[in-house]
This record gives structure tokens, sequence and C-alpha cells, in this order.
């Protein structure tokens, strides 16, 4: 119990996909400017990491391994995740309109998002066991919601704030983004 | 290398397979013209139509909540072949344009200095904005910045200017506005659009009760855009040049040079511009939303029901007028006397109206040739009814139907008929004092009466007439009987009348009306040889007609013989019927009724399109916002105002010629330019000299 604990706290705060392992830019940047995108967008990737997760981690352990077909590993990541996000787009607008009309137009975002990728690939990188794969895709995306929501926190405070002209905008939040990083730095030795 | 390829083309093959099934089987029905209409979008999911792309736009069109044009990139072709899709025809849908009523700008006063992000949304955030007026534009230009279509540039006075050409509708503006200053209108939008609290209205625009956006069509006619100040005027009032001519204008009262200085003559720049198009000698045309198959029926063709039916029509309503009388234009036809208002004038301007596609079936009485039932069994959805007040009332004395005693309505409608009055060389007298028993007396004069007194239990200051039409009657030779109530109407054996008895009065305490109460005084009774006597002390409508015909038990009826409504939706206790002017109001200005008759028909197109017929909130109906309403006005030197030309009293009176002439171009453009312009709060003082 107490190591996926010490998984799920390295995931979500000390690896941190955005702020640590600097992955997901775009989105990060993309869907930061107002709370209720951000709030949306960080749902759909706890939706998606998850499945994505585990359907990658049963690919490599039982397909590609047993071939011995490991140097597959990116393209058969791309295609399976590509699949799977579409095949939930249908499911959902079948059989959960609801959940569909709120994340809709977020789906075919992650779909090659490299955020996603990437805790596929540490997953299998770090030979986790499924329930490990499980905690760890799940940490991730909670991590990733969590910067993201902070994040576009703080870009809606910064609006009010005394930007020179030349950083106004995307720049002074890549800036933003940086010292939001350095902070999270701090829990480098927690785990 | 071979089982590496196998490998990928067996996953993808897998892939593939999977999709395609769940695709059959997750398989949600789509209206297929989605994907249709999507073909011809431009495919650049660009936003710019204020959908989350090609495929939701695609969807709203055929939702029905997106006209065909709403690729703001595709272009007319797009427009048609998406119109085709949907069978629908392709100028079905009207084109929305940004508007920003601001013009405040630079000359807009601060609250407080800000160096903050140069962007409106910011600045909101800090109390609403640095400027003094609580509605009005920032001046940082977001809407600028979002336009993609360079539709917005910042003018030089430091407002917002949208170039009409380049908006393609899509609303950017309008959801980047902060302020929600911006905003996308269709014409049937403007049209509908009723003064809010939170609009930025110039205090004469507040008070007028057609709610004329009167500082504009003055700057277009500085500019000596005359055309674009008749559109202006024809966004709220279809008669201008009836308006122009006997409106009291009230929003004159309000004119906020009226503070330091004599009012801005407002109503004799709106009649300059109704004549410039009159005189022009060809019709601006009149644009009118696409038909929407639904029928009105508009019972009454005066002020009222001319406005309603105009403003239904341009709404896309057919409306057919009923009238009672042989021809349109009710009161400002029969009450209205020719020296003020010329018949030729009044025939020019229900033309322009008619010629919209409206059809007038008249000498019909509603009552006598056809009742509401007969309406409905026709077809009309809704029933406009503004039958007016063309009861008069009774002085309730002895004698008053003698030969020789005339009420004032009748009076005036049979003059205006053409009826031949034998009034040569006699004496005669009007009992009252508002604008009817006015208008009587100066008939009288033209019809060569030796004398005219006008008789009317206050005194002058009391007078409900308009203080013009009172000037113009006492240069006139009038004979003025103040503090007299008639008691009663003495005849000779042929059952001519002879005498009229009243009783002098003096003024007492004030009554309901703020007004001093004429008090008996007692045994004071005095006898005026008169031939003719003409009762013009008020009207009331004819509520007959509920009589007439079934369903009509429901209709609730105030004691002053009125319709009663709610006074903004218009909307009477028979859901499909409406009411405005006189029959909703009692006696009222011609204005008045042209409001109403907007207001009814925004109520009517409610009620015609599903929806709650119920004013907006924050409506600022009937009453001004208190920050526009000013003690002083700094910066404002006198000015003299254009005086209008008159007839000479001594040449008028022998002829029913028009008295009032219109101001030349260089008096209207003077004119003009002593408006100050004024917004909310904003004015622009005068240049010092």
């Amino acid at each position: 119990m107490g190591d996926y604990l010490v998984l799920a706290i390295s995931a979500i705060l000390v690896n941190n996909i955005l702020l640590a392992q600097y992955l997901g830019n775009c989105p990060f940047l993309g869907t930061s400017k107002k709370m209720e995108t951000a709030v949306g967008m960080a749902a759909a990737v706890v939706f998606v990491l998850v499945m994505a997760g585990l359907i990658t981690w049963i690919v490599n352990t039982f397909v590609l391994q047993t071939l011995g077909l490991d140097y597959l590993r990116t393209i058969a990541f791309i295609l399976v995740i590509a699949s799977l996000v579409q095949f939930v787009e249908m499911f959902l607008k079948k059989s959960i309109p609801a959940l569909y009309a709120g994340l809709g137009i977020f789906l075919p975002l992650i779909t090659t998002n490299c955020a996603v990728m990437g805790v596929c690939l540490i997953n299998v990188n770090e030979e986790y066991t499924f329930i490990q794969a499980l905690v760890s895709s799940f940490a991730y995306a909670v991590g990733f919601g969590l910067a993201l929501i902070l994040f576009a926190g703080v870009r809606e405070r910064v609006l009010l704030g005394r930007v020179p002209r030349p950083l106004q905008d995307t720049s002074i939040a890549l800036v933003t983004a940086g010292i939001i990083s350095l902070a999270f730095f701090a829990f480098k030795g927690m785990v | 290398m071979i089982e590496a390829l196998l490998f990928m083309l067996i996953i993808g093959a897998l892939c593939g397979t999977v999709l395609s099934f769940a695709s059959k089987i997750f398989y949600v029905w789509e209206d297929p013209r989605i994907a249709q209409v999507e073909n011809y979008l431009a495919g650049a999911n660009c936003g710019g139509c204020g959908f989350t792309g090609c495929s939701a736009a695609a969807a709203a069109v055929v939702e029905g909540k997106a006209p065909p044009s709403v690729c703001a990139v595709a272009g007319p072709e797009a427009t048609t072949s998406v119109a085709g899709v949907m069978g629908m025809d392709p100028g079905s849908a009207e084109p929305r344009v940004s508007m920003n009523p601001c013009d405040g700008g630079d000359r807009a006063e601060d609250r407080f200095y800000y160096n903050g992000v140069n962007t409106c949304e910011a600045m909101v955030a800090m109390f609403g904005g640095k400027r003094v007026c609580q509605v009005g534009c920032l001046g940082y230009g977001d809407c600028v910045r979002i336009c993609s279509f360079s539709a917005i540039k910042m003018g030089p006075e430091g407002y917002p200017v949208i170039d009409e050409v380049a908006c393609v509708g899509c609303g950017a503006c309008q959801r980047a506005c902060p302020k929600d200053l911006i905003h996308v209108r269709t014409m049937s939008d403007r049209l509908l659009h009723t003064n809010l609290e939170t609009d930025p209205l110039a205090p004469c625009q507040q008070t007028c009760p057609a709610e004329i956006d009167i500082p504009t069509y003055i700057a277009q006619i500085r500019e000596g855009d005359y055309e674009g100040a008749v559109h202006t005027i024809r966004e709220r009032n279809p008669l201008l040049l009836s308006c122009g001519r006997v409106c009291p204008h009230p929003c004159e009262d309000y004119c906020r040079r009226g503070v330091e200085d004599e009012a801005v003559s407002i109503n004799q720049l709106k009649r300059f511009a109704a004549d410039f198009e009159m005189n022009s000698g060809k019709r601006l045309p009149i644009a009118c939303a696409p038909d929407t198959g639904k029928r009105v029926a508009v019972a009454g063709g005066g002020p009222a029901g001319l406005s309603a039916a105009y403003f239904l029509r341009r709404l896309g309503h057919s409306v057919t007028i009923f009238e009672a009388m042989p021809k349109l234009g009710g009161m400002i036809r029969y009450g209205i006397p020719e020296y003020r208002l010329p018949k030729k004038t009044l025939d020019w301007e229900i033309e322009g109206i008619l010629n919209l596609g409206i059809e007038a079936r008249t000498n019909m009485r509603l009552g006598r040739d056809f009742n509401v039932a007969d309406m409905e069994k026709e077809g009309f959805e809704a029933i406009f009814i503004a039958h007016g007040a063309w009861v008069d009332y009774n002085l309730k004395v002895e004698g008053e139907d003698l030969k020789g005693c005339f009420k004032g309505i009748d009076f005036l409608s049979r003059l205006a008929s053409g009826e031949e009055l034998d009034i040569k060389g006699k004496k005669a007298a009007v009992v009252g004092g508002g604008n009817s028993a006015i208008d009587c007396v100066r008939n009288l004069i033209r019809l060569g009466a030796e004398e005219v007194s006008i008789v009317y239990r206050r005194t002058r200051s009391e007078m409900p007439a308009n203080e013009v039409e009172i000037e113009a009657a006492e240069h006139e030779g009038i004979n003025f009987v103040f503090l007299a109530a008639p008691t009663q109407v003495i005849g000779d054996a042929d059952g001519n009348v002879k005498q009229l008895e009243y009783l002098k009065m003096e003024l007492g305490e004030p009554d309901a009306s703020g007004r001093r109460r004429p008090v008996p005084v007692e045994g004071s009774e005095t006898r005026m040889d008169l031939d003719i006597l003409i009762t013009a002390i008020g009207q009331q409508p004819d509520m007959s007609f509920k009589n007439m015909g079934p369903g009509m038990a429901d209709l609730k009826i105030t004691r002053w013989n009125t319709f009663d409504t709610d006074p903004y939706t218009l909307q009477t206790s028979i859901p499909h019927i409406f009411t405005a002017g006189d029959a909703a109001t009692g006696p009222s200005l011609v204005v008045e009724a042209i409001g109403g008759g907007r207001r009814a028909a925004r109520s009517i197109h409610q009620f015609l399109s599903g929806e709650e017929v119920k004013a907006p909130e924050s409506s600022l109906f009937k009453r001004h916002i208190d920050e526009s309403i000013f003690k002083q006005v700094p910066g404002v030197e006198k000015k003299p105002r254009s005086k209008m030309t008159e007839l000479p009293p001594e040449e008028r009176v022998k002829s029913f010629e028009e008295v009032d002439k219109v101001l030349t171009e260089e008096e209207a453009l003077a004119e003009s330019n002593r408006c100050l312009s004024c917004c909310r709060v904003c004015y622009n003082p005068d240049v010092a000299a």
C-alpha cells in the first residue's frame, strides 16, 4: 500500500508531467487561459490517460515483449492510443451523451498528446506491474490536472497585473510556468 | 524486418476492424445534411462564425440556430449552396452587423488613474473600469484585437468604429467586450430593442416616447448625411413627416443644452430630415425581414395602428389594416387640421408605409362591419386593436344638443372629411382647454367666423394644450374666456343655440393632477351670445364592439373605457389581442401612440414566435437614468435657437395653408451644431470662442 502511495506522490508532485518533465506543453498553454476550460481538459486527461496507460501496458507485456518487438513500441503505442481515443469517443457519444458533451471537444485534442504518450512509455520503462501502471497513469493525470488548474488560476490573475508589452500573453505564461516549475522542484527530495 | 512489417500490418488491421465495427455498433444517427453543409463551409475551423469549428457550425445550421451565411470565410456562393441543402431561400436569414452604441471615447471622464495591462478585460476587473460612466466604452480595444476581419478600428476620438461592410457578424467582438456594449444585431433585433437602464442614452432619447436615437440623427444632419438621418428616425418612428409637424417634443424639455440655454430644436430637425426625403422626389428604400408567413390584423389605421403595422411588416409578418373611416391616418387625418399637417403630406407618408406590402381595408368599422371573431376566422394569429378615443365627453348641461352645437372630434373629423359647414360671419365659442379645443378655434377663424372665443374653467397656465398652439391662437385673434364653467345652453324658439351661460370660477387648492382646482363663485352667472358652440373637453374610446361577437367577455376594460393592459407589453387580458395608442392610454400624444405601436409589435412578435410576452429586465420605460439628469451643464454658451418661419397671422387666418415652414438647410446646419451630442453622462461642451 505504502509503495503505491509513494508512487502516486512521486507522479503527482515530484515528477509532475507538466512541470517537472515538461511534457504536454501545448495543452498546458492552450487550455489554461480560462479556469473553465482547464477543468474540462483536466477531466478529459484523467479519463484518457488511465485508459491509455492500461491498454498500452497490455499491448507491451503480452504482444511486444512476447514477440520480441520492443523496438516497435513508439509506433505501436501511437496507433493504439489514437484508435483507443476514437473508440472511446464513439462509445461515449452513443452510450453516455452527457459525458460526451462535457469532454467532447477535448478528446480529439489528447489523441496525439505527448503527455499521454510519455506516461505510457514511463510505465513500460519502469517495468511497472499492472496495478502500478494503473496507479501511475491515474496519478500522472491528476498531476497534469493539478498543474493545469493551478496555472489557469495564476494566468487569470496575471491578466490584472502590469505586464510590459513585450512580455504579454504567451511570454509571461512561459515565465510563470517556469517559476511554478521551480516551486515544484522543492518536492525533489521527498521521495 | 518481415515480422515487424507483419506485426504493424496486423495491429493496423486490428485497430481498423475494431473501429469500423465500433462505428457500426455505436452509430448515432446524425442528420446527413450536417455533413453536406460542412462540405460547403471553408473547413478552416477558424472559429470566425462563433462556433467551435466547422462541424459545430454545420450542426447549428441544420438545427436552425445559425443562418446559411454562417461561414465568415466562404463567401456568398457557399451561402447559396448551404441554403440549397437546407431548402431555404439564401436571403432568408438577416445579416448580423456589429454595433457600438457608445461614442464617449476620449471625452469621457476618468474616475482614477490606471496604468495596468492595456486591455478592457483587465481594466473591468479593477472596479468595473476607470471611466465615470458606468456603461461606456473603455477604449482599450479588446474588440479591435479580437476581430479577424479588420472590421473594427479604434477611431480618432477614442472609441471603436465599425466598418459595416467588412463586418461579417461573427460576434467575436460582442464576446470580447467586457462591458457588454458592442452587440451583433440583425435589423429585427434593432427594431425590437427598447431602452434599457444599461444603455448609453442621452436624456432626450430617454424621454422620447418613441425612443428615437436623437443625437445620432442630429449628428448625421450635421455631417450632411440626410438620408442616414431619415433611416435613423425610421428605425423608431415611421411617421416622421407628421411627427416633425405636430409633435409637442417632450424630448426638448430634457435637452441638456436647455439647462443653460434654449433647448435644441429637435423636432424641427426631424422635420427637416423628413421634408428632405419628401422633397427629394424619391423614397428611400426600407428593408424588411424575410417573410414569416404569420398574419396579423390591425384594427385602426391611426398612428398606433400604422406604427404597429409598419414594424410588424419590417419584422417579416404579413399585416392587414382595417380602418373605419374612408382613409387611413386616424386622429392625425381627422383630428389634426390642414394648416398643421397638410393632407397631401400625410398621404405621401402613409403611401410609403403601405408600399412595404401592407393591405388596407377602409370603411371597415370594428363592431359594425366585422368583429374579432371574423378576424380569427380569417386566419389572423394575432389581433391588434388601436381604434383610438373618438367619443367626445358631454358637458352634461341642459341644452347642449341644440342646433349649432357640435362636439370637438366630431367637428374636426367632419371638416377633415370635406364637409361644408356654414360658419361664415357667425359668433362661435369652444369649451375646453386642450389641443382639440385650440384646433377647433383655429379652424373656426379660418372658416370665416366673425368672433371666436375659447371658454376654459381654469387659467391660461393650467391649459393642457401645447404652449406654441396657445400662442398661435392668441396671435390669430382668438378671444380667451378663462375661469368660466358652462352651466346651461340657451336656444331660441327654433331650437338654434343663442347663448351660453357660465359661472365664474376662482382657483382653490391644488387637486390630484397638481393643478389648482377651480371653485365656482356664487351668483356669478354670466351669458355670452353665440351661434356655434363646440364642446371639446376630452374623449374616450368606443368599446361597443366588446358586446358584438362572441368571446369578448374576458376582455378587461378600465373605468376610463380604455383597455386594461400592462403599459409596456400592451397585451390585453385576451392573450392574442394587443393594443396601443389612445385606446390603451386615453387621449395622448401622436408620438406616444407610435412608441406604443412599436412596443405592441414587439409583444406580437414575441407572441407569434412562441416566446413569453414580457418586458425586458431593467427596462427604462417612462423613466430617466438619474446620472444623466444634470442640474448644471458647464461649458455651454448661449446661442440663439433657429427660429422656424411662420406665415404671418393676418395671412394664415385667411386660408388653410400650412403655418409652420421647414428650416432651411443653413438653419438646420446651425441648429444641429447647437446639439451637445450628449450620451448618458458625456457631452461636448461648446468650443470657447
